[in-house]
Parts: C-alpha cells; sequence; structure tokens
C-alpha cells in the first residue's frame, strides 16, 4: 500500500481507497482497473457464501462514512433473509452535499470501478439484484463517468444476468438527483428514487432495512463505505480490523477546507494522527502565519470546536480500563470516538478550518443560509426554523443586531433538535448552539453593535 | 362500516386486537393492542393536539404538534421486564420526545402527554407555527374554530418573539370551482393533499417550492373538481382552504348548529346544519362510522341553497280565476278536507315523495285510510336516479325510498305509467301531489287541465303547483324534525334548525290537520308521538324510540326494509 506524501513517517498517509487515484496514468477505463488487479475481490467474493461476507463485515468494525458511523455489518444484519421474501435493494448514496466535503468525488470521478466494485460484492452479499447509485444532480459529469463504467462493466459481465458465470444476477442504474442537499438523508433519497418530493420518512416505522424503496427491505450506504467492502473481502474482516483502532477500523478520508495553506483530502488510519498534525504538518498551517481559531470537524453540521478548548475525554486505555483525560484540541487524535467525546463529531470527515481573522457571526451565517435554503421544509421546527435563525443572522451581520439576539438563536436551536423528522434537525441547529455559545462574546458584541430603535416584534 | 371505505382507521382498530396495559400519566389503563396513541389519549379524556394527523388518513407525522414522551418497559439482565411491587412494570423515559400520531399501543407503553418536555416541545411548535403566520384572523372564516387559534391559546407561549419579516405567499389562490387557498395561512400539514389522494381519489394536490417558502400547489395543469373537494375545506385546520359558498357570510361563533342529515340521496350523510335566524349558511358533515365517516359530497352539502329561493310558497292558496287566492289554514284545510271527502276514493291518486320523513310517510298512510273507502287509493311515489361514485354518493337520490317501502308507500315509482294511463283513461280525476311535480314525474300537462281536484303541498313553485286547485305549503328538510331510514336501512334523525318561511308549515302539521278535518283519530302533534305511534303499526320499526335513535341512528334488523 502506498505512502504518499509528508517527511515525516508518521504522517505519511495509508491510502487504500485513494490508493490509484492520483497517480498520473491512472484512468477510469476498466482495462487501467484491471491492470490494478480489479475486480479480483469480486470474484473471491461471488466464491464466498453472502452471509460469510457480511460476516467478515461485521467482523472489520467497518463503520458507516456517509455521516453517521453507523457499524455497516449491523445494518446489514438486520436484514432477516431467511424470513425476506420482498427484493432486496441496495443504493449508493452519492449525494455528498454536506459543506466541507468532497472525498465521494474523488472515487466517483477517478474510480468509478472500484465503487462499482464494492457495490456488487455488497448487493451479492445483501442478496440484492438491483442497485442504484444515487448520484448528486450536480455531478453531471461524474454521472456520465459511472455511465460509461456501467457499461463497461456489463460488457464483461460483472454485472447483468449470471455474473463470471456463478449464477448470481445484478444491475445497477445511476439515478441523478436535482440539487437538494436533503436527498443524500437515506429516506429523502428514497423518496427521490420513487420519483417523489425528497421527504424524509418517519422512523418507525420507515426504517430502509424494513420498509426502504418501495417499502421493501433496503441497504443505504455511502460512497467510501462501499469501497472498503472491498478492501475487506481481499484482506479478511480480521486483518481489516487491525487497521487503526478498535472501534474505528479502517481509514478515515479527510477533507481539509478553509484558512489552511495546503487544503485537501488525506487518507489515514482511523486515529492515526491528531488533528494538529492534519493541520500544522501535513497542511502546512494556517495561512498567511494566522492564528488558528476554530474548526469543524465533520461536516459543517458537526459542533465547532474552538482553538484553546481543553476536552474531558473518557476512553478505554491499554489495559481496557475506562479513563477520562484532558485532551487539547490539536491533540485529538482523528477517528469517529474521541471526536465524538468533544462534544463534535467527525460526520463525513469534512474539516473545516477558521483562522483569527473570521467573523464568526460572518462565518455561522454562511452556514444557516445554506440550511435555510436547504432544509426541505416537511416539518414544522426546522422549516420554520431554520429560516427563522438566518434572518435573524443575516440581519445581526447587517448591524441590525439587537441584545436578545444570541439567547434568541440558542433557544430556537433548542426548539429544533431531536424533535424533526430526520437529522437535518440536529444538523441546522448544532452550528448555532455550538457558535453562539462558544464565541458568545462575538455574537453580543455583534448585537449591541448598533444602538438603533426597536423593531416592533411583527406578531 | 361506514358506507364508504377509508383507508385507514387509525381511531378504528380491528375488534380482535388483544388488550394491553398503557401508563397513561400516571395510571394503567386497558386499550387495544396497536390503537393509536393520541386516539388512547382521547379515550380516557386527554387531548393530545395534532394538526396533521386524522384518523382517517395515512400518517404524516410532519407538525410535530403531538409531540410525548415516550416509556417502555426497563429489561433486567434476563431481558424480561422489572415489575415493581404491583406487578407493573417499571418504565424506562425515551429522552427524544416521540410523535404520537406514529406510535401505536403495546404491552407496557408509557405515555406523558404533559410533562415539561412536553410542554416546551407544544411551546416550540406553536411558536414556529405563529412566525410566519398572517394572522389575519378578523377576516378570516376559519377564526373561531382554528385550531392554530386553539391551540395557541392552549399551548402556545402567549407572546411572540419573532421579529422579522414574515414570508410572503400567494393568497386568494382559485384551485377548484368550489374552493380558495390562502398559502399564507396553510401550515403544510398535507391533510389536504393526502384526502385529495387516499379518499377523493384526485391526486392533484401538492407542495412547491422549498423550506420555509414551502406551499400548497394545485397541479398546474388542474382544478380540484372532485365532487369531495370541500371536504378539505373541513379536515383543513386553519383557514387555508375555505369554501366559496361560505367564505365571508357568518362568523363561525353565531351559526346554531342542529344535528340533522343530507336528504340529497339515499346514503343520508350526517350533517351539521349552520344557521343563524331563520337561514341556513351551511352544511358540514358529522361523524357517523355507520353512514359517511367523517365526509360527504360537495353536491349533498351546497343542496340547501333552494330552500332560501324566491320560489319558495309561503301562503296557503286556493286557485281562483284572476290566480292564487290566499287563505287562512284552518278554512284551506277544511275546504281541502272537504274536497278530498266527496271523492270516491277510487278516482284519487297520491303522488308521494320519497323525500318526505317516516313520520310524514306515515300521516299520508293514515290519510289515505280515513279517506278509503272500499277501494284502495292509488299511490305512488317518483324515483330519482342518480349515478353511484363509489363513495358515498348513491344511484338513489331519494333519500328515504326505504322508509316509504317500509310504509307501503308506493312501489319505487314503478307504477308510474299506470297513474299516467289512469288519468288518461280517465279513471282517476283527482291528484294529491306531496312534494312531487306530477308533470316532472312524466303526467303531460294536458292531463293535469282535465283533473277536477289537484291538490298540491310542497315547497318550490313547479308546474303542478302553477296548476294546482289547492297550494299548501311545506316545510323543507331544515325545518322539520323526523327520521328517515338511509340505503343501507339505518333509521336516522332530521332535527328542525329553523322555522319555516312566511305560513309554510310543517307537513306533519298539514297532515294531521287535514286527518282531523276528514274525522281521523289524532295520531298527535310532535314528530315524537307520530314516531312512537308509527312504530306500533309497523312491524319493521319494532322496539324502536324516538330518542333511541340518538345523534347517529340505529340499524334496521336485518330482515327488514
Ligand atoms: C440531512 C442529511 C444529509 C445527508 N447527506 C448525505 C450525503 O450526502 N451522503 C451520504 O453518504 N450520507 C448522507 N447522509 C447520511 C445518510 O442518511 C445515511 O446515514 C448514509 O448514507 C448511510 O450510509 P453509511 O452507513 O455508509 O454512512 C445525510 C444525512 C442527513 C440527515
Ligand atoms: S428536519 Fe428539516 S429536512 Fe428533515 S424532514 Fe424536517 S423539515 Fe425536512
Ligand atoms: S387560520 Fe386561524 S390563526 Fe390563521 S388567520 Fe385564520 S383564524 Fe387566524
Ligand atoms: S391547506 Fe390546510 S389542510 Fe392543506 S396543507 Fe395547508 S393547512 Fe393543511
Ligand atoms: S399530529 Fe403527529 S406530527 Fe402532526
Amino acid at each position: 500500500m502506498t505512502k504518499v506524501g509528508a517527511a515525516n513517517d508518521r504522517l505519511a498517509e495509508h491510502r487504500i481507497i485513494l490508493r490509484f487515484v492520483d497517480e498520473p496514468d491512472y484512468t477510469t477505463d476498466i482495462d487501467c482497473y484491471l491492470r490494478h488487479g480489479g475486480y479480483e475481490q469480486l470474484r473471491k467474493a461471488l466464491s464466498m457464501d453472502p452471509a460469510a461476507i457480511v460476516a467478515e463485515v461485521k467482523a472489520s468494525g467497518l463503520r458507516g462514512r456517509g455521516g453517521a458511523g453507523f457499524p455497516t455489518g449491523t445494518k446489514w444484519g438486520f436484514i432477516d433473509h431467511a424470513k425476506n421474501r420482498k427484493p432486496v435493494y441496495l443504493l449508493c448514496n452519492a449525494d455528498e452535499s454536506e459543506p466541507g466535503t468532497f472525498k465521494d468525488r474523488q472515487i466517483l470521478y477517478k474510480d468509478p470501478h472500484q465503487l462499482l466494485e464494492g457495490m456488487i460484492i455488497s448487493s451479492y452479499a445483501n442478496r440484492a439484484h438491483l442497485a442504484y447509485i444515487y448520484i448528486r444532480g450536480e455531478m453531471a459529469h461524474g454521472a456520465q463517468i459511472l455511465e460509461r463504467a456501467l457499461a463497461e462493466a456489463r460488457a464483461k459481465n460483472f454485472l447483468g444476468a449470471n455474473i463470471l458465470g456463478t449464477g448470481y444476477d445484478l444491475d445497477i442504474f445511476v439515478f441523478r438527483g436535482a440539487g437538494a442537499y436533503i436527498c443524500g438523508e437515506e429516506t429523502g433519497l428514497i423518496e427521490s428514487l420513487e420519483g417523489k418530493r425528497a421527504y424524509p420518512r418517519i422512523k418507525p416505522p420507515y426504517f430502509p432495512a424494513v420498509l426502504g424503496l418501495y417499502l421493501c427491505p433496503t441497504i443505504v450506504n455511502n460512497v467510501e463505505t462501499l469501497c472498503n467492502v472491498k478492501h475487506i473481502v481481499e484482506m479478511g474482516g480480521a486483518a481489516y480490523s487491525k487497521i487503526g483502532t478498535p472501534n474505528n477500523t479502517g481509514t478515515r478520508i479527510w477533507c481539509v477546507s478553509g484558512d489552511v495553506r495546503r487544503p485537501g483530502y488525506f487518507e489515514y488510519d482511523g486515529g492515526a494522527i491528531t488533528l494538529g498534525e492534519l493541520l500544522y504538518e501535513v497542511c502546512g498551517g494556517i495561512r498567511d502565519g494566522n492564528r488558528l481559531k476554530a474548526v469543524i470537524p465533520g461536516g459543517s453540521s458537526a459542533k465547532v470546536l474552538r482553538a484553546g478548548e481543553i476536552y474531558p475525554i473518557r476512553r478505554k486505555n491499554s489495559e481496557g480500563r475506562l479513563e477520562e483525560i484532558e485532551m487539547k484540541l490539536e491533540d485529538l487524535p482523528l477517528d469517529f470516538d474521541t471526536i465524538a467525546a468533544s462534544g463534535s463529531m467527525s460526520g463525513s470527515g469534512g474539516i473545516i478550518v477558521m483562522d483569527h481573522t473570521r467573523d464568526m457571526v460572518e462565518c455561522l451565517n454562511n452556514l444557516s443560509a445554506f440550511y435555510a435554503h436547504e432544509s426541505c421544509g416537511q416539518c414544522t421546527p426546522c422549516r420554520e426554523g431554520a429560516l427563522w435563525m438566518h434572518k435573524i443572522l443575516d440581519r445581526m451581520r447587517e448591524g441590525e443586531g439587537r441584545p436578545e439576539d444570541p439567547q434568541q438563536l440558542l433557544d430556537l436551536a433548542d426548539q429544533i433538535a431531536g424533535r424533526t423528522i430526520c437529522a437535518f434537525g440536529e444538523a441546522c441547529s448544532w452550528p448555532v448552539e455550538s457558535f453562539v455559545a462558544k464565541f458568545r462574546e462575538e455574537f453580543e458584541a455583534k448585537a449591541a453593535a448598533k444602538e438603533h430603535e426597536r423593531l416592533q416584534p411583527a406578531c | 362500516m361506514a358506507l364508504i371505505r377509508n383507508p385507514f382507521d387509525h381511531d378504528l382498530p380491528s375488534a380482535d386486537s388483544p388488550q394491553v396495559h398503557v401508563h397513561l400519566d400516571g395510571k394503567w389503563v386497558d386499550v387495544p393492542l396497536g390503537l393509536n396513541v393520541i386516539e388512547v389519549a382521547r379515550r380516557f379524556g386527554k387531548l393530545i393536539p395534532h394538526y396533521c394527523y386524522h384518523p382517517k388518513l395515512s400518517i404524516a407525522g410532519n407538525c410535530r404538534m403531538c409531540l410525548f414522551e415516550m416509556g417502555t418497559p426497563k429489561l433486567g439482565p434476563d431481558r424480561k421486564p422489572v415489575l415493581d411491587g404491583e406487578g407493573r412494570p417499571e418504565l424506562q423515559w425515551v429522552p427524544r420526545p416521540q410523535i404520537a400520531c406514529a406510535t401505536t399501543a403495546f404491552e407496557g407503553l408509557g405515555i406523558r402527554t404533559a410533562s415539561p418536555l412536553v410542554e416546551s416541545c407544544q411551546k416550540g411548535v406553536m411558536e414556529f407555527l405563529l412566525a410566519n403566520h398572517p394572522l389575519d384572523c378578523p377576516i378570516c372564516d376559519q377564526a373561531g374554530e382554528c385550531k392554530l387559534q386553539e391551540y395557541a391559546f392552549d399551548y402556545g407561549k402567549g407572546r411572540s418573539q419573532f421579529g422579522e419579516e414574515k414570508v410572503r405567499k400567494p393568497k386568494r389562490v382559485d384551485i377548484g370551482p368550489r374552493i380558495l387557498l390562502d398559502d399564507e395561512r396553510c401550515i403544510l400539514c398535507t391533510r389536504c393533499i393526502r384526502f385529495a389522494r387516499e379518499i377523493a381519489d384526485d391526486d392533484c394536490l401538492g407542495i412547491t417550492e422549498r423550506g420555509g417558502y414551502n406551499r400548497l400547489s394545485i397541479h398546474p395543469d388542474q382544478r380540484f373538481t372532485s365532487n369531495y373537494s370541500l371536504n378539505t375545506a373541513d379536515i383543513c385546520p386553519v383557514g387555508a382552504l375555505t369554501t366559496k359558498d361560505f367564505r365571508f357570510r357568518m362568523r363561525a361563533w353565531f351559526l346554531k348548529e342542529t344535528q340533522s342529515i343530507c336528504v340529497d340521496c339515499a346514503t343520508g350523510c350526517n350533517v351539521t346544519i349552520g344557521s343563524r335566524e331563520g337561514f341556513v349558511y351551511r352544511l358540514t358533515p358529522r361523524v357517523n362510522e355507520a353512514v359517511n365517516s367523517h365526509w360527504m359530497c360537495d353536491q349533498g352539502r351546497l343542496g340547501f341553497h333552494p330552500i332560501h329561493s324566491k320560489h319558495r310558497v309561503l301562503e296557503p292558496a286556493r286557485r281562483v280565476e284572476t290566480g292564487l287566492f290566499p287563505g287562512e289554514w284552518p278554512l284551506v284545510l277544511g275546504q281541502v278536507a272537504e274536497s278530498l271527502r266527496k271523492l270516491e276514493p277510487s278516482s284519487l291518486a297520491l303522488l308521494v315523495s320519497a323525500r318526505l320523513t317516516n313520520e310524514e310517510l306515515f300521516l299520508v298512510q293514515r290519510l289515505r285510510e280515513s279517506l278509503r273507502g272500499e277501494s284502495e287509493i292509488f299511490t305512488e311515489v317518483v324515483p330519482r336516479k342518480g349515478q353511484a361514485d363509489g363513495l358515498l354518493r348513491s344511484d338513489d337520490l331519494n333519500p328515504n325510498s326505504k322508509g316509504a317501502r317500509i310504509l307501503g308507500i308506493g312501489a319505487d315509482g314503478e307504477k308510474l305509467p299506470e297513474l299516467r294511463k289512469r288519468i288518461e283513461e280517465g279513471k282517476v280525476r283527482a291528484l294529491f301531489c306531496l312534494h312531487e311535480d306530477a308533470i316532472g314525474a312524466g303526467v303531460p300537462e294536458e292531463m293535469l287541465e282535465r283533473l277536477s281536484l289537484l291538490v298540491w303541498q310542497g315547497i318550490l313553485e313547479d308546474k303542478s303547483c302553477e296548476r294546482a286547485h289547492w297550494v299548501l305549503p311545506g316545510a323543507s328538510f331544515a325545518e322539520k324534525s323526523g327520521s328517515m331510514v338511509n340505503r343501507a336501512g339505518q333509521v336516522q334523525r332530521l332535527h328542525r334548525a329553523i322555522p319555516t318561511p312566511g305560513r309554510a308549515k310543517e307537513d306533519v302539521w298539514i297532515l294531521r290537520g287535514l286527518i282531523l278535518a276528514l274525522g281521523g283519530e289524532d295520531v298527535g302533534q310532535s314528530v315524537p308521538d307520530i314516531f312512537s305511534k308509527m312504530v306500533a303499526t309497523t312491524p319493521a320499526f319494532h322496539g324502536f324510540t324516538w330518542s333511541g335513535l340518538g345523534d347517529q341512528g340505529v340499524p334496521l334488523p336485518a330482515q327488514a326494509g
């Protein structure tokens, strides 16, 4: 496996998923993929029992890379194939729209066959005979690349009837979204795929594994998650689970954007490097010699972390006992669990960096504009709250802040999170909650910036 | 079972569901397994406020007004519920509030409908719903029966913090021939969309735009023409959908509400008549799970208007050469009775409406008895055929055909050609039309001219009325009490909502007057009295009492009717 990048060997990337993508001669052609050992794992997988593949994925400890970090093997285990009489569908979530996240598109645009191989194996493991790639509307070129890759795979009988003579049938289709973030929410995705407005479904009862696409059992997984399956088949679940740290197995692709010298995407073993190492060494530090102010560690929905914060982290030590230690922001290892313990989440792996020149009201307003625009508007708190919070922030930014605004923002966020149909409720309120709580002085200053005649409340 | 098949009946769990124990606000109660939590609470007198939930529509779960705190049995290490001292399971409370409308009863379910968390959720949702609401209550038809107003009062914060520009949306959108939409008032509960799709089978409504700009829209190439469109105005919790017919006519709180039934077809949908000062303003469906469930058709709902027509006959009168000459009721009744008495019974025919109540038909029966000598008096009803729509509307547009049959009045109109023949042959020389137009029923005008006596009783001028020797102004459905039997054999009551206009009288009063003038037996003057006399002589109604019919009616025993 390739080690790319930094001088310090410990900081060298460990690329499994992105292993070939940036090699100069690597193309999206199936021949190129085959030359690099492509579809070998499919042959291997098709010789295995589907249940054995599920068992390997369980053993691997793989967690979903779409945002929630749900254990993939557990998800696959929800379908009881002994009882199920309905068709099973596998859906690849390629809607990648979370601000700050640009990992899936590397795979889609540069290594589509890796995704297809992962998908075919996963479909086989879940006994699905029809799978879809739901690709974000804006990735028009990506959709073309996938179409071509699918045609190539069909021509080589990696897809279609009686794949490689094993008797297994599968077809995969590309479905393009029309440009809405909510289509990435798995039940919204399913509705959209059914040709309807992407209104997320209520859970219960519409858990995809039970009542998914066309009310049949459905597995929805992220692009990166599905690619990992190929490598789990290759190395075996037990070997895969040794990569990274327990419960944070495998590699993660981190997308760094914002105020660093060298933004980009980097693949490391779970927990292998710290946030500080990533920002200061891998990404060359904060731009223009500025100071770090804040980091959003897992896509725009994750709670912001403030430079200088110290987090009490509970974790198992080497002897397996629970201990609580204090950690500085820069020392947080990049994984699922420690970032969660710091009060945020590593979500989709989108790390957004803000330096000391950034106005936090401005930054939050930018995010809130996105969420106000992208709320599907189905349920009351999110529909009304997301727009309301944005209107307040917009007004504050314009210098029309009012003293009660910071508290009002917190109250509104509080009335949304946990009370909505889908996790967008949290996605739109967590940034507000964390920005205002952690940078309260900036918000208060903005709120008091202008003595102005108080508007009478409009109702 | 209602005569319309609802796709969902969240309030009516199947009869064979086992009972489970549910912990409702501190008390253990027994309810059927699978009963919707909103209905669980309702059965014990508690309201879980809700907007999008409707017992007959699919669950949308979008308004978030019904959030409650849910408990589940605590499991011990053996995976069995931990029991308390009284053998009840100990509960653990889920930290996240759940929606009641998408939760159903199971053994050991805990429900808190008014905890601090629940109240905070309700306050939050109300604040959000009101933030961009136009609050045009002073000019909104829904005011007074608006769930937004009611819940704002009962569950709201009392004060809004919203100090931003409100979202503007279209108002007065013409989405169908009978209905208007105000998008600013819409709370996007999607009840109307689900009704149109799931019940009216006219899937023309949907949501356009996104997020805070979402709005209810009609498909660009369609109009909401369904004959059931106005039910959406009833189930719309706010004033977003209003009927063109009732819009701006009367404030809801001025309306007197009278329980009655629709007389536009044999289904007999249960209705509430909304009236004020002798004027009917609207009919709205009233829930009856044996008949119409929650619904009624637009035709029936709007069918009342003719009762206020300027063609109403308002005075008892006799025809003289110069036209109709009004008279006093006692004199008129006496003279009509006299004319009838003089007739050879076989020369008289009664053309009776199957839109009359059982009590009226019973009096017709009595009148016939007191007139008949040796021979029968020819009697027939006028059939009205429409088209059944597979939902509520019946192909029989007479509301009481079954009652007429039971009371031996006519033969469903089969003998109408014979009536014509008898008049033609001169065998019938006198005709008494009761709420029917002989000409409309197929008797040619010139034949009517030949009659020596034509008595007409009814409400709206028609061709027969124009030729009648006697005109007796009767009452419309809204002006009388009585009972009718619907197509499924449900015996249901009408109640008088408004007085008869002018000198018109209730038909039972007129018929009783004629019977008394003819020396017949007094059956009493009140409808309940007449009802009990009728029951006594009508085997099909055996055991029925007036008060026993209640608000929902009583089905006939299986073999009757
Ligand atoms: C508002 C919202 C947007 C989401 N967008 C995406 C997305 O663009 N891509 C994605 O893979 N998952 C997205 N998710 C997560 C999916 O719902 C789902 O959890 C994921 O696709 C499951 O795949 P995984 O188990 O492989 O992570 C989103 C979730 C929410 C609530
Ligand atoms: S939380 Fe927001 S995005 Fe999710 S269903 Fe509700 S309105 Fe739509
Ligand atoms: S819908 Fe209700 S709250 Fe809104 S304007 Fe009408 S009466 Fe007022
Ligand atoms: S018009 Fe009324 S019923 Fe329809 S979605 Fe709006 S509030 Fe609900
Ligand atoms: S009534 Fe339950 S969410 Fe609307």
